[in-house]
Formats: C-alpha cells, structure tokens, sequence
C-alpha cells in the first residue's frame, strides 16, 4: 500500500492537468473570448471606460461612428453618444453646446450664433458624454416590464422586442443619454457597442477616436491599463450625488461640465 | 341564501386565473432573473443574444492594410496614422465581397473638424495645425493641395 | 420627409440654451391625462363611500351616482396610456411580466383591484333592480326588449334571491367594498403620485410628498366632477321636465338639491385645504434648502411658469373657488362656476408638473417650452396632441351614459 513519490507526483499532475482542463474546456464551450481571458486568469468581467478630456479635441469622428455602427438615423437629433464644448469667458459666463451631437465635430469657433474673441477665453474644452452603464441604473430600476437589464458583465441593455415605449427609463436617467429609437419605436441608448467587445474588437467611438481620448477596459482585472489609471491617478464621475454608480471615468473633468 | 354574496369573488378568481393562463402561453420561457438581484437582473434571456448578433460594421485599419498595404505604409508614416482609414472612407463591412468600392469623403468639413483653428489653450485642440475656414481657401477641396494620407506639405 | 422618421418628442418641443441632445419632452399631454383621470376615479369613489361607509345619507343620490361615475372614468384612465405607448399593442406587458420595482408596473394589479371592487360594489347595490327588470320584462314583447331581459339576466349572475335577508347582506358587502376601496383608490392614485415623486433624476418631481399631493388634488378633483356632473343633469332634467309641463315620475323632476351640495363642498373644501398646504410646504423647503437644481427651478417656476403656477393654478383654480363657495348666499350657478374652476385647478397642477418637470434640462443650463400640437397632422400628433386630450375628455361621459342605460345611478329606487 506503499505510495512512491513517482506515483504521487503522477497523480498530482494528473489531477491538475485535469483540474486546468475543465474550466479550459468549459471556457471555450461556453464563454465569449473576453469572458474567457477574464475567467481563466481567475477574474471577473466588468466593463469600464475612461474618457479623457484633456484629449479630446470636439473631431466627432466617435459621433460618426457610433451612429453608423448602431444604426441610429444620421440625420435624427438623437445619438447614443455625443460630444459637448464648454466656454467658459472671463466674466464667468460658461457657454454650452453641443450642434448635432457633435456628430460633424466642432469646425466654427462660434457657439451658439455667438462670436467670441479668443481674448477673452478663460478655458474650453471638449467633454464625451455616452451611458455611464451604471452599477445602481435608476433606469432598469423603473422599467415596469423587464425590458432593459444590467447584464453580468456591467452593460446594461434594452429588449427591443419586449419594450413598451413607456418611456420611465429615459424620464429616470440623470444624465439625458437614452432616447426613442425612430424606427424600431423602442427605448435606446449606448451599448458600449456590446455586439463588438463581446467579439473582442473595440467598441466603434473607442476605435475611431485619434487621441485616445476614449478607453475601456475591465474593471476586475487590476493589471488592466485603463483599470491602472482608474485606480492610481485621479478620475471623475458624472453626478455622484445620484447614487448611480457610474462606469464610466473621467480625467480631467472640470467643475463646470454639466 | 347569503353564498350569492360569492359570485363577485367567483368572477375576479376567474379573471386572474385568464391571465395566469395567458401569462403562460404568452412570456417567453427564458424571461427571469438572471443574476443577484431581481432590480436589475430581470430580463429575457434572449435579448443578450440579440445584442451580441447584431451586425458589426467598422473593421479596423489592421484588415484595411492587409490589402492596401502601401497606403497602410505611407499613412503609418505620417502624422495621419492616428487616424482611422473607416473614418474618411466609411465603414468597412462588405468590402471588397459585396462593396467593390468604398467612398471617399473629401470634403473639407471632415478635414476641418481637427483642423479648423479653435484657441482654446486648455484643450488639446489648440494644438493642432488648424486655419481658418473662412479665409484659408475658401470653398476649395483641402485635398486638392494637402495629400490625406502624408498630409504635411512640407515633407 | 417621405419616411415616418420621427423622433418622438421632437415635433413639440423647443430648447433654449444647453439642453442634452436626446432630451425632448417626453411626457406630454397624454401623461398630464392619465393622473387627471385616475385621479377623477380616486375622488369619485371616495365620495360614494362617504355615504356607503361614513353613512351620511344625505349624500346618498350624489354617491350612487358618483360610484358608476367611477367606473365609467376607469377604463377613460387607461385610454391616455394606451395613446402615449411607442408600442401599445405590447400594452398587456406590465400584467404579463411586472417589474415590481417599477411603480408603474404597480398600475395593472391595481388598477384590475380597483376595477374588481368597483363592479362589484355596484353590482350588490343594483343587484335588487337588476332583479327586478327581469321580472319586469318577462311579458313585453319585441327583440329590444328580450336582449334588454338578457343582459339584466346576466347581470344578476343568476342570484335572484331579494328577499328582505338577502339585500340586507347585500348592503352590507357593499359597505364592506366601499370601505376596502378606500385606501384601493387612494393607493391607484398615490401610485401615480410615487411615478413621479420617486424619479431622482428630475430635480422638480423627486418629493416624499408627492404622492400624498396627489391624492388630495385627486379628491378634490374627483368630488367637484362629481358634483357638478350631478348638477348639470338635475338641472337638466328639471328643465326638460318643466317644458314637459310635468307629469313623469317623481323621482326625476327635482333639480339638484342644497343640502347634498352643501355637504359636498365641506369635503371638498378639506381636501383643498390640504392639497394646498402640501403643495406649498413643498414649495417653501425647496426655496429654503436651495439645492443644486434650485436656481434652474427657481428661474422656471418664478420666471416662465409663473402664470400657469401661481395665476392659473393657485389663484384661478384654488383661491378663487375657495372664495366662491365660502361666501354666504351660496347659489348653484356660483357653485358651478367654482366647481368648473376647481377642476381647471387641479388640471393644472397636472400640467404644472408632468410638463413643468420638463421645463428645464437635466443639464441645468438650458429650458425646454411645450408646443402642444393643435390640428393633428399624422398619427403622433393626434394622440399626443389638443384632439387626443379631447377625446380622452369625452371618453368618461360617453361610457357613463352606456352604463347608466342598465344601471340607472339616478333614480331614487333603484339602488339599495
């Protein structure tokens, strides 16, 4: 009954060439590439995306690109995400806008018929807006159906088959970014392109940013560089106070951003 | 005869009863709670589905230069190679199997959203080359002077 | 455009300054309907069970009429949903799979409860007449008459006892009902209240009171309609009595009488008292608090909505009927008169928040004005516009006279 070192290591690796098997075979049985990357290395997937606005330079390419890859009406005032400019004057005025989304980028320093000289420019800057996917969304909160969800991966999504176009979900949302889709008649908003980084590409406003001025990552694997930056260096979120729950940071967000 | 009193309740039991039968038939089986919490995991399976199947559309520029590897080249060079090839031509989808050909956007719109000069000293966008739209030749194509693929004119 | 590319809200609404580009007026008029409506429910009801529970018996005639008043208003509640859904023919969602967490998923069990009680307590106090008209129309010949027999036949549910044990335990449920849809009704309507007050993200509905306001204004509502939906047809029917020259039954000549309308107005009167005084309270805190969102609502409801708020509302659609019917010499054209503003009052305490919550942007920097679409020129700007709220309007007196053809709230004898 004697057990040799040779049999017991035998078994050992056996056993754990087995143990390693099983959830290798389970992940790519069952899990989406990024799943699986996240899940054999022991960690958890949840989404996270990092504007930086000292980056971004009001091109719109991002707006283009959302729209076209999600099929939202070009022409429509609506988009999943949208790019707003702040100038703010020495005389403390700050003034706002966003024409089109900012779908054809920012080619006209005059903002809102309004000319102002450079001189009297204390600061301005370009500020990406899109769903925050937030941890607590008020809006799934609301639904009365079951028709917009928060999936395991931190994204929340819209059932365009189920959706009864109330419209509580958009009335919820603190930050203005959901909407009706004109055509399929049914609540909207960004996805971070879902259909994309579950196939391991980027999301299209990420891919089409020159500057780098948008990033994901995920959130449970701390060697992430995007999860290194959220958590070492200083970020923002949009309006805290709501208890959402934000995902998505901001760097170099200014007190003025709305 | 005091069970008469019943009948309102016989009718109401009735009715709930129509609509847990219809509920049966009518929600699709994969409709649950699917996570930790009933507040935001409540949903139709099936709806996950939908989103990962939607069609994508951009590609990337890593699949546009195995094909047009000498533009890939002479764009990588330049300043330009921060630039998405999809973000003048369009999304790549289809290409070249269904879509022999993709559009060119040369306009000078597209040129002046990085370029067109804004003095915004806090934003990175003062830092780009930019003109002045009104002035900088007006009306006229940037391309027809400025290469987008090696856009600097001076080498 | 050749293609319905519309984009709901656009077409009504009109931004100033920096408002976030998917922000448009959502919610317009049909959602100022809906709590208008279920509010008239709530009131009506609540003053039948003044009579059925509290026993005032004075207010008997008004509170047998008010109570198929209510259920004619109650489908009418539905109606402005079913206008404002993108999608209505998935209409039957929120009772298929409900999201409690959603008040408005709330809406199909209760408002199925309410409905439930309602017919039911109408069904026990017309139950002896229902009976009766079988008999009655056993011999009477022609088709008219057999499918009139048929429906009273299936009213009865095939309960004909009438004896005197019988319709005593007839009252008694339907004391029973009365009372139990009490805090039913309330709690249709508080609902409605919770829709808004629970939304965080809009700096003007976000209010613990909120549903607590709407019930007042809601009983308010629903006690003036009543009242003056009663008047009108007393009024009515004694005028036609009179060009008669007489000689139809006793029971429906007398105009409206004094004493029920004069106990009627001490009720309403209370819950005016009361929605007033929360509205203002409501108001006072946020002045004194001064949030964050309280320059932009300042600048909204002092500025821009001044006149629908403290004209309209408060002045023309509180003070002024609260004077009216306090004054001595108290006449029905004067109570009519304070009746029809009473309710213009609380229509626009409707409007003032359902539409004055989207006034402003969330982004706090910009304003959003309401257009609402006059002549309709497509499918949207019908049922969201003046002719969809019209009809809507109309909805409650046209079901109640069907009703009223087999369930005559009116007479005398016909109720228990």
């Amino acid at each position: 009954m004697s057990c040799s070192r040779r049999d017991f290591l035998k078994q050992s690796v056996a056993g754990a060439v087995a143990a390693a098997a099983v959830p290798t075979v389970c992940t790519v049985i069952f899990l989406e590439p990024g799943e699986a990357e996240a899940a054999v290395e022991g960690k958890k997937l949840r989404w996270t995306f990092l504007v930086d606005t000292e980056k971004c330079v009001g091109c719109g390419l991002c707006v283009q690109a959302c729209k076209t890859e999600n099929e939202i009406p070009y022409d429509a005032p609506v988009s999943r995400t949208w790019v707003e400019r702040y100038v703010v004057t020495k005389d403390g005025e700050t003034h706002i806008d966003s024409p089109i989304q900012g779908r054809d980028g920012y080619t006209s320093p005059e903002i809102r018929g309004e000319v102002i000289d450079p001189e009297d420019i204390e600061k301005a800057f370009f500020v990406p807006k899109l769903c925050n996917q937030c941890d607590n969304p008020p809006c799934v909160q609301v639904c009365p159906v079951g028709a917009t969800f928060q999936t395991e991966d931190g994204v929340v999504l819209v059932d365009r088959d189920w959706c009864i176009g109330c419209g509580y979900c958009v009335m919820a949302c603190p930050y203005g970014v959901r909407f009706f889709h004109p055509v399929t008649k049914t609540a909207e908003k960004c996805t971070f392109c879902y259909h994309r980084i579950t196939e391991g590409k980027q999301a299209a406003c990420v891919q089409a940013c020159p500057f780098e001025a948008r990033r994901m990552g995920n959130l449970g694997d701390p060697d992430d560089p995007v999860t290194k930056i959220i958590m070492t260096e200083r970020v923002q979120v949009l309006k805290d106070e709501y208890g959402t729950k934000p995902s998505v940071f901001y760097l170099g967000l200014d007190e003025r951003v709305r | 005869m005091k069970n008469h009193v019943l009948r309102p309740l016989w009718l109401a039991l009735g009715l709930i009863a129509a609509v847990l039968i219809a509920r049966h038939f009518m929600v699709p089986d994969d409709f649950g709670v699917h996570g930790d919490s009933f507040t935001y995991n409540f949903y139709r399976l099936g709806a996950v589905k939908y989103w990962e199947d939607f069609p994508a559309k951009y590609q990337g520029r890593e699949r546009c230069g195995k094909c047009h590897d000498e533009n890939a080249e002479t764009i990588a060079a330049s300043k330009h190679s921060i630039i998405q090839c999809e973000n003048c031509h369009g999304p790549g989808v289809g290409h070249p199997k269904t879509v022999k050909q993709l559009p060119v956007n040369g306009s000078r719109e597209l040129c002046l959203r990085c370029h067109e000069y804004l003095a915004y000293p806090s934003s990175l966008r003062s830092q780009l080359p930019g003109i002045d739209g009104n002035t900088h030749k007006p009306n006229k194509e940037c391309r027809k002077c400025h290469d987008p693929h090696q856009p600097d004119l001076e080498g | 455009m050749s293609t319905e590319l519309v984009v709901h809200g656009a077409e009504w609404t009109v931004k100033e300054l920096f408002v976030y580009p998917n922000e448009f007026i959502y919610w317009s008029i049909q959602i100022v309907m809906y709590p208008y409506m279920t509010g008239l429910v709530a009131g009506a009801f609540v003053l039948s069970s003044l009579y059925h529970v509290f026993g005032q018996k004075d207010l008997k005639e008004i509170a047998q009429f008010s109570l198929v008043f209510s259920l004619a208003l109650l489908p009418v509640a539905a109606v402005p949903l079913l206008l404002h859904l993108q999608q209505p023919t998935r209409a039957m969602e929120p009772l298929l799979t409900p999201h409690f967490t959603s008040a408005i998923a709330a809406f199909g069990i209760v408002f199925s409860t309410y409905g439930l009680i309602v017919i039911s307590e109408i069904w026990f106090v017309y139950r002896g007449y229902f009976v009766a008209q079988v008999h009655a129309l056993a011999d009477q010949p022609g088709i008219g008459t057999a499918l009139r027999r048929l429906v009273y036949r299936a009213l009865t549910m095939g309960a004909y006892d009438v004896s005197e044990e019988a319709l005593a335990t007839d009252h008694k449920a339907a004391k029973i009902l009365a009372a139990v849809g009490i805090p039913v009704a309330c709690f249709l309507h508080g609902y409605a209240g919770f829709i808004f007050g629970s939304v965080k993200a809009n700096a003007l509905w976000m209010s613990p009171l909120m549903p607590v306001i709407f019930i007042m204004s809601a009983v308010v509502s629903g006690i003036a309609l009543c009242m003056l939906t009663y008047i009108v047809i007393m009024e009515w029917q004694a005028f036609r009595n009179r060009r008669r020259g007489g000689a139809v039954q006793a029971t429906e000549i007398r105009g409206a009488e004094a004493d029920i309308i004069s106990k009627s107005t001490r009720y309403l009167l209370g819950f005016l008292v009361a929605a007033i005084s929360l509205e203002i309270l409501d108001l006072i805190f946020r002045g004194y608090t001064a949030m964050k969102s309280w320059d932009i609502l300042r600048s909204v409801m002092y500025g821009k909505d001044f006149i629908n708020i403290f004209v309209l509302q408060y002045t023309l659609g509180n003070l002024v009927p609260f004077v009216l019917l306090l004054l001595p010499g108290r006449t029905i054209k004067r109570t009519v008169v304070a009746l029809v503003l009473v309710l213009f009052g609380v229509f626009m305490m409707r409007w003032n928040v359902v539409i004055g919550g989207q006034a402003f942007s969330l982004s706090f920097s910009g304003y959003m004005h309401y257009h609402i679409p006059i002549i309709p020129h497509s499918v949207e700007t019908f049922k969201e516009g003046l002719f969809g709220a019209l009809t809507v309007a109309a909805l409650p007196f046209i079901f109640f006279w069907m009703i009223n053809k087999f369930v005559p709230s009116l007479r005398r004898d016909a109720g228990s």
